[in-house]
């Protein structure tokens, strides 16, 4: 029961902490709980679908469709969380100001979350289609454990979402001035995480490059499976031992969206 | 200016080598052979087919990888070059059962 709640619990983790963030990172913004709910819906309705596909999408391009699909997955958040962040730089200061939605955001609010909810559905889709495997899994076993496995999946998921939730409440606490410094630093570390991922995928199905792999080896400092080592990996993209090629692509996401951030920040006139 | 840096980037990196292609089979939730001896610097095509209906996916931090793989299924995963030494890998559906070794020299 246990071993099962953990698998489900880390699946979940993924998609209810992004889902926790931006859900903070775009509070004041009209409509934002049907857009959640929405790419939540789509995400769930998706993952079923995938789960079901896993034999086909795995055929695909010779063997190395399931990498190609998730580093697409993976492709498509990257780009719309650093959009998300040059968006909000751009927006973030006058709403905080103003404490309410300026004109002209409310309208390009709109198309923000809708990018964001595909988002959502995407990182749903990503961790439910295989959560859905393995508990279609543990069903379709005869095994005595059946009944006690599922509801260790259960339980896994409702502590999954609870972390998504308790992540939320704690960035709603930041006062407001810190607010999107934090939530913008988060979705930084979290869109170059990704980006790490994508490359590994990539590497996995043979169609890049590793460069040098592993770059470095900090498995003995913190390993991937102790609980900070996890923490990391989950939040910063963290990998004890990357390839070159994982490396490369975190950094140039982390460079791209920071200066993107930079340039697109308004000019505030100095009161004197 | 960023799809541009990217294309850039994967171009000349795309691989053309040959690999060394080498099974493995799960079955009952455990993986045969439980051991595999590569050669160390070398590509390898590992081919997992998982006789198993239930998925299983195959991971290790080891060698950085993770795989899920279909109920009577198989799929591809790259490994490697590698140095020598020793790379456990395991089942992440049924950890207990699930495990093995590949060492390359």
């Amino acid at each position: 029961m246990f071993g099962s709640a953990i698998i489900v619990f880390r699946e979940t983790l993924e998609a209810a902490l992004l889902i926790g963030i931006i859900a903070a990172a775009t509070r004041g913004l009209s409509g934002r709980n049907l857009w959640l709910a929405v790419g939540v819906g789509f995400g769930l309705a998706g993952s079923l679908v995938v789960a079901g596909l896993t034999e086909t999408i795995a055929e695909m391009a010779e063997g190395a469709g399931q990498e190609l699909f998730n580093a697409a997955i993976l492709g498509i958040a990257v780009l719309m969380l650093g959009w998300h962040n040059i968006w909000m730089a751009t927006h973030g200061r006058e709403m905080a100001a103003q404490a309410k939605s300026v004109g002209n955001a409310v309208r390009t609010g709109q198309r923000e979350m809708s990018a964001l909810a595909i988002l959502i559905a995407l990182a749903v889709l990503r961790e439910g289609s295989e959560t859905a495997l393995f508990l279609y899994g543990l069903a379709a076993s005869d095994g005595s454990g059946r009944v006690s496995m599922l509801s260790g999946g259960l339980l896994g998921l409702v502590a999954g979402i609870g972390a998504g939730w308790a992540l939320y409440s704690g960035l709603a606490r930041i006062p407001l001035r810190h607010f999107f410094s934090v939530t913008s630093a988060l979705i930084l570390f979290l869109a170059a995480g990704m980006a790490g991922q994508m490359a590994r995928l990539l590497i996995q199905g043979d169609l890049i490059r590793p460069l040098a792999s592993p770059l470095w080896d900090s498995s003995s400092l913190l390993p991937m499976d102790s609980v900070l080592g996890n923490l990391l990996h989950l939040f910063a993209g963290y990998e004890a031992r990357p390839s070159g090629m994982q490396v490369l692509f975190y950094v140039l996401t982390f460079l791209v969206i920071l200066f993107g951030m930079r340039w697109s920040r308004p000019r505030i006139p100095q009161v004197a | 200016m960023r799809a541009l840096a990217f294309a850039c980037l994967m171009f000349p990196l795309v691989s053309l080598a040959a690999d060394l292609e080498l099974g493995l089979t799960i079955k009952d939730h455990q993986f045969s052979p439980a051991e595999l001896k590569v050669p160390a610097g070398k590509k390898i095509k590992l081919v997992v087919h998982n006789q198993d209906s239930t998925p299983e996916e195959f991971e290790s931090h080891e060698l950085n990888r993770e795989k899920l793989i279909a109920g009577n299924g198989k799929a591809t995963v790259y490994v490697g070059p590698l140095a020598p030494g020793k790379y456990p890998f395991f089942g992440e559906f049924n950890e207990k059962t699930a495990r093995g070794l590949i060492v390359a020299e």
